[in-house]
């Protein structure tokens, strides 16, 4: 009989969940102010800028995630700076979520009819301005449904931090598992937190792209 | 001296050259409606003297601010001369009032209280000063056309363009926007029309332009132009021949 009881796999297991959380959430927030960052470039008048912006995103979604965490964890290594696991998964898990976000927020920005900016431009405002004043606040409304759906996919790309040997949710499990010999019972427990947490998100993403459709523009 | 001067202007769309060569001079206090056919330039014309689109050749100059390809020169620019459009282009997401308060604030740095009278006495002068707090969605086409107005007057411009803004309306909305660019123009404003509305232009405008596939076709006081069109293309514009 295994030393180990239910109650001590899932007590364990929900405390490497914190990390995963942590994890999502500096994803998520680092992610949004790079995809900011990315986004006014990619938008701006400057060609230079618009060409960086476009190299970072389609690099950052044109290679596996996977890639990403080697190159930051080993690869940075090896130039002999030496990447805490957490760093690095923070790291590759921002930039990831950063170009995925910038192209998300761009489509929204588009989306803003072009009388929009010529309006804005007639009244002598910057480009700053108009997209402080004028187009974010109405791209904001629309690009909510998709960005919190997307924070979806930021939490379950978390697991895949757990192959650098950084401990959350999954590698927990898998630590778990090697002590236990109950694959089927950790496994199925790590699901059903991933689940947990995802389920939600995309619950209310759906529900907001109804709302924001439906109401008045303004409201 | 004249407060809009354009000169030699030409512009091209791919190998397509829309604008060959045109020569204007608006004084100040002048009311001037381009007319012709669509396609002849008058919009790109109108949309150039903002900066909207840029020029390959020549040189435009509204109150000595120059039309250049930067931001620095735009905004000099625009701040001279302002802008409405044949759609409103009014931003939905704030209130008639804060649309009119918008550019004062975040580009003069004019004070929220200040902006806000501004605003106010903007919209009175359009008839519209009990919408202040109506959202753009809420308003008539022609309401929100007469919101655009004086949002454009509340950064006080020296000249207004005016591209085809009673097209989009319906027919039984357009007087009360003429109505208030004729007070304009009673008032001194310096305006540049394109507009389809000849009655309008021969009843409020000092001299009208003919445009033709991209030139100046012709040009004088609207009782010249529409009693004894010199050439045929006009004439056949305005359904004489």
């Amino acid at each position: 009989m295994s030393p180990f009881t239910t109650w001590d796999i899932v007590r364990n297991l929900l405390l490497a969940t914190q990390w995963t959380l942590l994890l999502s959430l500096v994803a998520f927030v680092g992610g949004g102010a790079v995809a900011l960052a990315a986004l006014l470039a990619r938008t701006s008048r400057n060609r230079w800028a618009r060409r960086g912006a476009t190299l970072y995103i389609e690099l950052f979604q044109g290679t596996p995630l996977l890639m990403q965490l080697f190159l930051f964890f080993f690869g940075l290594s090896l130039l002999g700076v030496n990447v805490p696991p957490w760093l690095a998964a923070a790291l590759a898990l921002i930039l990831w979520t950063g170009a995925f976000l910038a192209e998300i927020w761009r489509g929204c920005v588009e989306a803003i009819p072009r009388g929009q900016w010529e309006a804005s431009a007639s009244l002598a405002q910057s480009y700053f301005e108009q997209m402080r004043h004028v187009i974010l606040p109405q791209a904001l409304r629309i690009a909510i449904p998709p960005t919190v759906g997307f924070s979806v996919q930021v939490v379950k790309a978390t697991a895949l931090t757990s192959i650098i040997g950084f401990v959350e949710l999954s590698k927990a499990s898998t630590m778990i598992t090697n002590a236990t010999f109950q694959p089927f019972v950790v496994y199925g427990f790590a699901a059903l937190i991933y689940f947990a947490l995802c389920w939600p998100l995309s619950k209310s993403s759906q529900l907001l792209e109804r709302k924001l459709n439906v109401a008045h523009r303004h409201h | 001296m004249s407060l809009i001067a354009i000169t030699e202007v030409r512009k091209r769309f791919g190998t397509n050259e829309v604008l060959k060569g045109i020569n204007l001079d608006v004084a100040a206090g002048e009311v001037v409606a381009i007319i012709g056919k669509s396609g002849s330039g008058k919009s790109t014309l109108l949309r150039c003297i903002n900066g909207l689109e840029t020029i390959d050749e020549g040189s435009i100059l509204v109150a000595g601010a120059q039309l250049a390809d930067d931001e620095v020169h735009l905004k000099a620019l625009r701040l001279k001369v302002g802008m409405i459009f044949q759609g409103f282009n009014l931003f939905p997401h704030l209130t008639a009032g804060r649309n009119v308060m918008l550019s004062p604030m975040v580009v003069k740095k004019v004070s929220a209280k200040e902006a806000e009278a501004e605003a106010r006495a903007r919209l009175a002068q359009v008839g519209l000063d009990h919408k202040f707090d109506a959202y753009p969605d809420e308003l008539s086409g022609g309401q929100q056309q007469r919101v655009a107005i004086a949002r454009a007057l509340a950064m006080r411009p020296l000249a207004l363009l005016c591209d085809e803004i009673t097209s989009a309306l319906d027919p039984e909305l357009v007087n009360e926007v003429l109505q208030v660019v004729g007070k304009l123009a009673q008032e001194g404003m310096t305006l540049l029309m394109v507009t389809h509305e000849m009655r309008f232009a021969r009843e409020v405008c000092d001299r009208v332009v003919f445009m033709h596939q991209g030139r100046v076709h012709e040009i004088g006081p609207p009782d010249i132009v529409f009693e004894s069109p010199k050439t045929l293309e006009l004439r056949q514009f305005l359904g004489m021949a």
